[in-house]
């Protein structure tokens, strides 16, 4: 009843295409944007701030730049972690290297050269498609964990091997407390949300979509793989490189390669395929449901335990972890293939009705 | 060329063992199309089971033979896997018959996860031993042919034989056997094996099982090399450029991928990672494998991979 689009006529081809046609939809999104901007600053505290808000946000912009290559090119990866590697160690280099350098540029010039590699190991998909190119990216995971490692100017020849960066600041403004870094990364995940919101709706989203469906009759049609397949990859991969520079800078502060592991590209996966492939929205889903299952299961089965009577420690709370991730899984892909996303969107189709049965 | 023999005879033997877990990628992407991520986890899981079987049984039946109590950890532990085999047909594949191939290696991915958790909450997290009983010392060949012989090592020689054993069992099984043919015709289509009352269900636990018991076997020998823990799930992980290589489907493609990327690997590390600062074994195997997929995209065996609208 409240969520019903009679009585919205549109009048011009403008008002027809906007992003969001359902004034409700514009004002929740207006609601949702307040509430993260103003309302979550001034009232959660610092360890909802720091423990939760900026890995979500951080990992969810990973999601979406994630879910452009996988969920609507249909390119599967399983080598995120690495392109988020690239972001961190090329915006880290530049920011130490280089004199003066804004945080803001190092993070941007992170993504550019994550761009730079994803296109690069994004060749091989004119080539290979599906299962041989999801064990392709795999080249990409190992070599950048190796190189990383190894090639010690990467880490500006640190000892340890782990590197780490201090004094961020914007226009002077320095980012210090969970307040301000929550607000930094905030911006970046709503303007990247933008983007690729009306990406995947132009024509270069099109063609995404059309070479995920079926490529070769998308290349029949006139759409050239070449370029469909390596943009997508350009564009994920520069997302997910800031994510990368984000999540060292802003969210680690100090780090090494192991950050940026094979399971943070499985686990991006996860909140991809949880989530619901080929949605914006899924990827918020699938990254706030990883970011808390551990976080809500590291509290609950303790006290589960003592409950029963069986203790429970912690090295037995993450292996739960892991079988419950993995039980999860399994259950969306038959359950929900579409991930929450596509629970959502029901939601949203049955309050259209609501309260009437028809 | 001593060195030179050396390092190639230990590439060949440690290819012996990548191809013994590539098997089990093969069997079952052949059999159901799926491309098992969890193998990986599958060998992690059946090297557990086996370890600790191998412990209680002596403890809680109270015999002391070292061969009684492998013998009877590792039928325990074949029953373990047929029985996980079974429970991944029933829940998982059963109910995601006719997805893409995509999908199904996601649900492959959250499959291991699971194993991986279950196995360490049920088996314990601490590193276990198998102690096969295969002698460790190297020994010297060849001496008389050129001066100083070369070192081999023993254990990796009985290693590979087994697994050189365990290749020709299974083609024997899949050539010679009335099941084994059934395996065949369902790989090669699955609905026309199915309307020649193929039952295409225990089909596919009976493959699951084969690739269980393979996992088992590449369990054992892993785990008596390197001791049972969590890293184990990750050898699977250097398997997967040797099946690729190989071609998904090709069973001779697994056993040449998997000598070709020992080798590789091998004389890589001596002839190249020097110059490179050492440790590029963990990359060469996927830079090698992704060379090769873009000269031949279906693998050097696989079946050519046409495109229809």
């Amino acid at each position: 009843m409240i969520y019903r689009e009679n009585g919205q006529f549109k009048t011009s081809y403008r008002s027809d295409q906007q992003v969001f046609p359902i004034r409700q939809d514009r004002i929740a999104i207006g609601l949702l944007l307040l509430l993260s901007f103003v309302a979550v600053p001034l009232l959660a505290d610092e360890y909802l701030l720091r423990a939760i808000m900026i890995p979500f946000l951080i990992l969810a912009l990973a999601a979406l730049g994630l879910n452009v290559l996988v969920g609507y090119c249909g390119q599967i990866s399983l080598g995120t972690g690495a392109f988020m590697a690239v972001g961190a160690y090329a915006a880290y280099n530049l920011f130490v290297r280089i004199e003066g350098m804004p945080l803001l540029a190092a993070v941007i010039l992170g993504g550019v050269c994550a761009t730079a590699v994803g296109v690069v190991f994004g060749i091989p998909s004119l080539r290979i498609k599906g299962l041989y190119l999801a064990v392709a990216t795999l080249a990409a995971q190992f070599f950048v964990d190796w190189a990383f490692l190894r090639i010690t100017w990467f880490t500006n020849d640190s000892a340890s091997g782990s590197v780490s960066v201090g004094g961020l600041n914007v226009f002077g403004v320095p980012i210090v407390t969970p307040v301000q870094k929550y607000l930094f990364c905030l911006v970046f995940v709503a303007l990247f949300a933008m983007v690729v919101k009306n990406l995947v709706r132009g024509h270069l989203g099109r063609e995404w979509m059309a070479i995920r469906d079926m490529d070769v009759a998308a290349a029949v049609i006139g759409i050239r793989p070449v370029y469909a397949k390596l943009t997508a990859f350009a564009v994920s991969s520069f997302i997910v490189g800031v994510a990368g520079a984000l999540w060292a800078f802003i969210y680690l502060g100090s780090w090494e390669p192991a950050a940026f592991n094979i399971n943070r590209s499985f686990d991006l996966l996860f909140m991809v395929i949880i989530g619901g492939l080929g949605s914006v929205m899924g990827s918020f889903f699938g990254a706030a449901f990883i970011v808390l299952l551990p976080i809500v299961l590291d509290q609950l089965l303790p006290a589960l335990g003592n409950a029963v009577g069986i203790p429970i420690d912690t090295a037995t709370v993450s292996h739960i972890v892991f079988m419950i991730f993995g039980a999860l899984i399994v259950f969306f892909l038959i359950v929900e293939p579409h991930g929450i996303a596509r629970l959502w969107s029901t939601a949203k189709e049955k309050l259209r009705l609501w309260p009437f049965p028809h | 060329v001593g060195p030179f023999l050396e390092t190639l005879l230990g590439g060949l033997m440690a290819g012996m063992l990548y191809s013994l877990i590539a098997l089990g990628f093969v069997l079952i992407f052949k059999a159901s199309g799926v491309f098992n991520f969890a193998q990986g986890a599958m060998v992690l899981f059946a090297a557990l089971a086996m370890a600790r079987f191998s412990e209680w049984f002596p403890r809680l039946l109270g015999f002391d033979s070292k061969l009684l109590a492998n013998l009877l950890a590792f039928l325990a532990a074949m029953a373990v896997m047929i029985a996980v085999a079974w429970v991944i047909e029933k829940l998982v594949l059963g109910r995601l018959v006719n997805q893409e191939g995509i999908t199904l290696l996601m649900a492959t991915l959250g499959i291991s996860y699971f194993l991986d958790g279950f196995g360490q909450t049920v088996f314990g997290s601490d590193i276990y031993s198998i102690d096969l009983g295969l002698p460790k010392d190297p020994i010297f060949m060849l001496e008389n042919l050129f001066e100083g012989g070369i070192l081999v090592n023993q254990e990796e020689l009985y290693a590979a034989a087994i697994a050189a054993a365990l290749v020709a069992l299974l083609s024997l099984f899949f050539q010679k056997t009335k099941t084994g043919r059934a395996l065949r015709a369902v790989a090669d289509d699955h609905q026309a094996a199915q309307s020649i009352g193929i039952p295409l269900s225990r089909i596919w636990v009976i493959v699951w099982s084969v690739a269980g018991f393979v996992a088992l076997v590449a369990g054992m020998i892993w785990g008596s090399k390197l001791g049972v823990q969590f890293s184990l799930s990750l050898v699977a992980l250097k398997a997967l450029p040797v099946v690729i290589l190989g071609g998904l489907t090709s069973v001779p493609g697994a056993i040449i991928g998997g000598l070709i990327i020992g080798v590789g690997e091998k004389l890589s590390e001596v002839y190249i990672g020097p110059f490179l600062g050492g440790g590029i074994e963990i990359w060469f195997a996927y830079v090698l494998a992704l060379a090769f997929l873009l000269v031949r995209p279906q693998g050097l065996f696989g079946e050519k991979i046409i495109d229809r609208v």
